[in-house]
This record gives structure tokens, sequence and C-alpha cells, in this order.
């Protein structure tokens, strides 16, 4: 009870010791986690949708046809076609493309950044790390969505744009987070044994810190793929993320509420899309953290949640 | 106290002047004209020097950025808020119009996470893994996925396609009229509070399960306490203050989310605002209204701190 109120306690994941072939891996994970095993393969498969767009998109995403404007699902057109008769499927298909690109970049980009950053904050302590977390502590004065937009405006709304913006809102959650891991690793004796036999912080951080962290960044960097898709989206919506006629999620449902009476499948599908793609990646993550380390997941959640600033 | 109180203080004062600074340097220093940005392409190739040298200066953007960003500090601090490029009105005005009513829904928003997410964390708490705990942490994951945005689409749309209903599209302050004013808000309200809702059932139910195995939970089972004091009297109090802190950053969500879900049921607030100010790269309007999303989070978190002081000594003395 006395730890609680502090900084939360970390634990180390122990590395896992025997190794087992990656499928008896798999399938014992998913026996123990069936929804996170679920939400995995539903992921995957929203990645192999993304990746196959062109074979499976029975239509070309971009194609008006006057013939066939706003019709609702039909045989022709399963999910419906837009204003200006464009397949709603295919443009769904296609949307998987930028959105999944996007937050995976945006992620791989501003998450390993800010878990980088953590660790060299852990490690190196002092005045480099008071420094660096003021800096994060501003970047979390800001509601994500709220800077994503700012600085997307501030240097163009193009694919680029949308990543970085949204990369940058990621920075600081890395940062804290890992940053705690690597503090608690840094007193470990090993690293003490790294160090007295005179090993340079660079070294030390490298090969023996920064293994322990990959746990919990996977955990992290997954949670964050769901975050990401839903700012993509909601830039989209709003009009300042990637810009039309690119099929994007966030892109199809803004273009359905410029009709006065919104056809329902316009304003349906694609947002479907978003929460299955987003369920599926926040239970693989739930299930990843409680599978590396079932005591990590009460303080994990609060950390991530932002935990306490001195 | 008083010393934590003006730690806190003077750390969210250098926390403010680091935002105001990161503003400034994204929408200013950043690649990107600001003329550009406000007139486009074909009208910044039709701008003769002259014209261009005169636009910049009547904004004020000729002088030396430290400059700028001095007087825009100047400027706040006087109470000067500046004005839109387009629309004539000041930033205050804007702020004092539509402020009320996204400030209704932020407020109404966290009055509803904690009265639909704490008895659902309880509940779930109870009986970890029973048929209600299963229930409500499927609907609580399901709706930390959902959008909030394409939710209040959905609930806009449904409405109109049912019973023909739309929520009011001008501003009435509940002082005005406060039965339009709520037909406003509401929705927004909903389906923001209902999303930080989710959060706050999941945490309270887990921090309810970790204060439920220390050892004074386990005295006042042994003392024959019924089930529900111990919960209720024992290991709620001690549970409550990450949930406390959780809904200080869920803040955050609420405050950004409402811009993209304020768009979703059409409602006038000040998240349309800033939409539209950055639409038209309005750089005023977006500088001033960022800085004041910003203000209200930082702000609201020092407060979270605070009471979480206020409720655990051991923080205030250490």
């Amino acid at each position: 009870m006395a730890v609680r109120a502090a900084e939360p306690p970390v634990t180390v994941v122990p590395d896992v010791a025997p190794r087992a072939s990656v499928l008896a891996e798999l399938v014992r994970f998913s026996r123990r986690n069936t929804l996170a095993a679920i939400g995995g393969v539903v992921g995957l498969l929203t990645i192999v949708v993304a990746l196959a767009a062109p074979l499976l998109a029975p239509y070309d995403p971009l194609k008006a046809d006057f013939r066939a404007m706003n019709k609702p699902p039909t045989a022709q057109h399963v999910l419906g076609t837009d204003q200006v008769g464009r397949d709603t499927l295919s443009r769904v298909i296609y949307g998987a493309r930028t959105s999944l690109f996007v937050a995976f970049s945006a992620v791989i980009l501003g998450t390993t950044v800010g878990s980088l950053w953590g660790v060299a904050c852990g490690y190196l302590r002092g005045r480099f790390d008071l420094v660096s977390q003021r800096i994060m502590e501003i970047l979390q004065a800001f509601p994500d969505l709220i800077l994503a937009m700012a600085i997307s405006m501030a240097i163009g709304t193009g694919l680029p744009a949308v990543i970085f913006a949204i990369a940058i809102t990621r920075i600081p959650f890395g940062g804290r987070v890992i940053r705690s891991v690597a503090l608690s690793i840094r007193e470990m004796p090993y690293v003490e044994a790294g160090r007295a036999s005179g090993g340079s912080a660079l070294r030390i951080m490298v090969f023996h810190v920064l293994p322990q962290c990959i746990a919990p960044y996977l955990v992290l960097a997954t949670t964050h793929l769901g975050v990401a898709i839903v700012i993509e989206a909601a830039l989209g919506f709003l009009g300042v993320g990637v810009p039309p006629p690119t099929p994007t999620w966030g892109n199809m449902l803004a273009d359905s509420i410029t009709a006065l009476v919104p056809p329902w499948w316009l304003a349906f599908f694609p947002g479907l899309a978003i929460t299955v793609t987003v369920l599926a990646f926040n239970l693989l993550g739930d299930g990843i953290r409680d599978t590396l380390d079932p005591r990590l997941s009460p303080a994990f959640l609060r950390m991530m949640a932002g935990g306490r600033r001195s | 106290m008083r010393k934590y109180l003006a730690r806190r203080a003077v750390y969210a004062a250098v926390t403010l002047l680091g935002v105001s600074l990161s503003i400034f340097v994204i929408l200013r220093v950043l690649p990107g004209d600001p003329l550009v940005a406000i007139l486009g392409v074909e009208g910044h190739a039709r701008m003769t020097p002259a014209d261009r040298v005169r636009i910049m200066a009547d904004l004020g953007l000729s002088d030396p950025l430290p400059v700028q960003y001095g007087r825009w500090l100047g400027d706040i601090a006087a109470g000067r808020l500046g004005k839109s490029f387009f629309r004539g009105d000041t930033v205050a005005d804007l702020i004092a119009h539509r402020g009320p009513i996204s400030a209704e829904i932020g407020v109404l928003a966290v009055v509803i996470s904690w009265l639909v997410g704490l008895p659902v964390g309880i509940l779930s708490a109870f009986k970890p893994n029973g048929v209600p705990d299963s229930v409500a942490r499927t609907i609580s994951v399901l709706f930390i996925a959902v959008p909030g945005f394409w939710l209040g689409m959905l609930i806009v749309l449904a409405l109109l396609f049912w019973f023909g209903y739309r929520a009011p599209i001008l501003i009435v302050h509940a002082w005005q009229d406060p039965w339009q004013n709520l037909q406003i808000v509401i929705g927004p309200s909903i389906v923001l509070g209902l999303a930080q809702g989710a959060y706050i059932a999941r945490m309270s139910r887990s921090c309810l399960l970790e204060v439920i195995g220390d050892d004074f939970v386990r005295t006042a089972r042994a003392k024959g306490l019924r089930e529900g004091l111990v919960v209720m009297r024992h290991a709620l109090p001690n549970a409550l203050l990450p949930v406390i802190t959780i809904s200080g950053v869920l803040l955050g969500f609420v405050l950004g989310g409402s811009v993209a879900v304020e768009q979703a049921f059409g409602v006038p607030g000040l998240g349309r605002a800033l939409v539209t100010a950055v639409i038209e790269r309005d750089i005023i309007v977006v500088q001033n209204l960022v800085l004041l999303y910003a203000v209200i989070f930082v702000a609201v978190n020092v407060l979270v701190d605070l009471s979480y002081a206020w409720l655990d000594p051991r923080i205030r003395y250490s």
C-alpha cells in the first residue's frame, strides 16, 4: 500500500527461458487468451486486406459512376455507392491501406523514438532526464487530436504530414513508460556488472537495457496502433487529414455527412471498419500484456494513462 | 501542503510557457509561408511584392520571431486575444460565445463517466469473472474501441431517420432556454461520457481487485463485516485514488475528442470553431484556441494532483 502512491513499481520482465517453436508458442498463447488470439487474427486479416486491396476490391475506388449514385447495398455494390457512384466496399478496402499505413508508420516512428528516448532518460538520469521529462510533459499538455491537428495544419495536409503529426503525439507515452522500465533495470546487478567491467553507457544501454524494454514496447506499440487509427480517422473526418479523393475511413465519414440526410451505408461501414480494427489491436495488446507479465497490468495501465506527475 | 502547492504551480507555469513556445514554433517556424497558408497557393502567386510587405506588416508577421512571440505573450497577459483573419470577430468573443457550450459538454461528460463507470467497476470487482463482470468488461472494451464521432454520427442519423428529430443548430445558452440547451449538449456529453466511463469502469475494477488483496481488507473481513461494507467502506476509498488520477488524463481525451464529436453532432461549440480555423488556416485563432485547450488540460491536472495530495497525506509530505 505504501508504494502505490509513489511512482508505480514496474516489474522487469524475465526473458522467456525455454525457446519452444514459434508455432507451439502461438498455440499456447491463443489457448490462454482466446480474445487476444481473435484480435490478432482479425488484425492480421485487416493487414492482408490492405496489402491485397487491388486484388480484393471489386471496383476502382476512385472511379465515379453516374448511373449508380447513392445506391443502397445491392448485389452489384454490396455496401452501396456514394454521392458520385463510387463503390463503398472498394473504398473501405482501399481505406484500410491508407489508415493502416498511416497508423503503422506513425507508431513505428513515434513510439520507437519515444521509447529510445525513454531508455536514455532512465539509464542516464541526471540533467538530461530532467530536461527530457519537462519536454514530454509539454507534449502531453496538449490533447492528442488537437496537437495532431495543429501540426498537420502547419506542415500541410499530406500523407507524410499526417504521419508526422500523429507520431509526435505518441512520443511522450513511449518516453514515460519505457523510462520507468529502464530506471528499474539500471539497478539490476548484471547492469552494474557491465558498468564495472568498463562498458560504455551506450554499450550498456543497447546490449543490456534495451532488450528488456522490448516486451513493454510491444504492448505499448500495439495499444497505440488503435489510438493512431482513431486519430487518423478523426483528422480525415474533420477535413485536415490525408486529402481527398484518397479513400481513408475518416474521409469517407466526412464525405457522408455533407449530405443533408446522409445515406446510412456511407456513415455505417467505414466506422465499422475503424471499430473492428481498433478493437482487434486493443484485444491483442491486452493479451500480449497479460502473457508477458500479468503483474505488469495494473501499474502499467496507470502509467499508460500518464501516471502521476511530479 | 503549501509547499507542495507552490511547487506544483511553478511546474505548471513552466509547462505552459513551454506549451506556448511549442505552439508558436509549430505555427510560425515550421516550413510553410503563413501567407500561402492564408491566401492559398494561387492567391499567393498573384500577389505583388509590395502587397506582400504590406500584408505581412499589417498582420504583425514581419517582425523578428522573438519579438512576435513576446508580443503574443504580452497580449495574452493583457487579455487581448487577437482577431480572426476572415471574420473580424475577436477570439475573446468567440470564446465567450461558444465556450460555455463546450464547457457544459466537458463537465457533463465527466459527470456521466463517473456515474456510469464507477458503479459498473464496483459491480465487476464484487465477483470477478462472473456474468455481470464479463458483460461489463465486454461492453467497456467495445466502448473504448468505438470512435466517439462515429457513434455521434449514427445517433444523429438514427434520430433523424426514425423520429425526424434534429437538435437545435444555433447556439442557445443554458440561461436563455435550458431545454433547448440541453438538447444541444446532451448527445455529445453522453457519447464522450460513455467512452470515458468505460476506462473508469476498467480502472476502478482493477484497482479494487488490487486493494481487496491487502491486509486491511482481510482484517475487515476477519472481524465479520458484511462483504458490501468491506468493499464500500474499506476497499473503495483506497482504490479511488488512481481512478481520480485517470479522470484528469481522461479529460484530455474529452477535450480532444469533443472537437470531433461536436463536428459529428453539429454542435456550435469551441471545438468546431477550432476546426473551422484550422481549415481556413486562421493562425491567430488556432494559436489562441490551442493554447486555451492546453491551459484547461494542465489546470485540471494540477487540480487532480492537488486533490490527490489532499486525499493522500503521504504525497504532500514526501
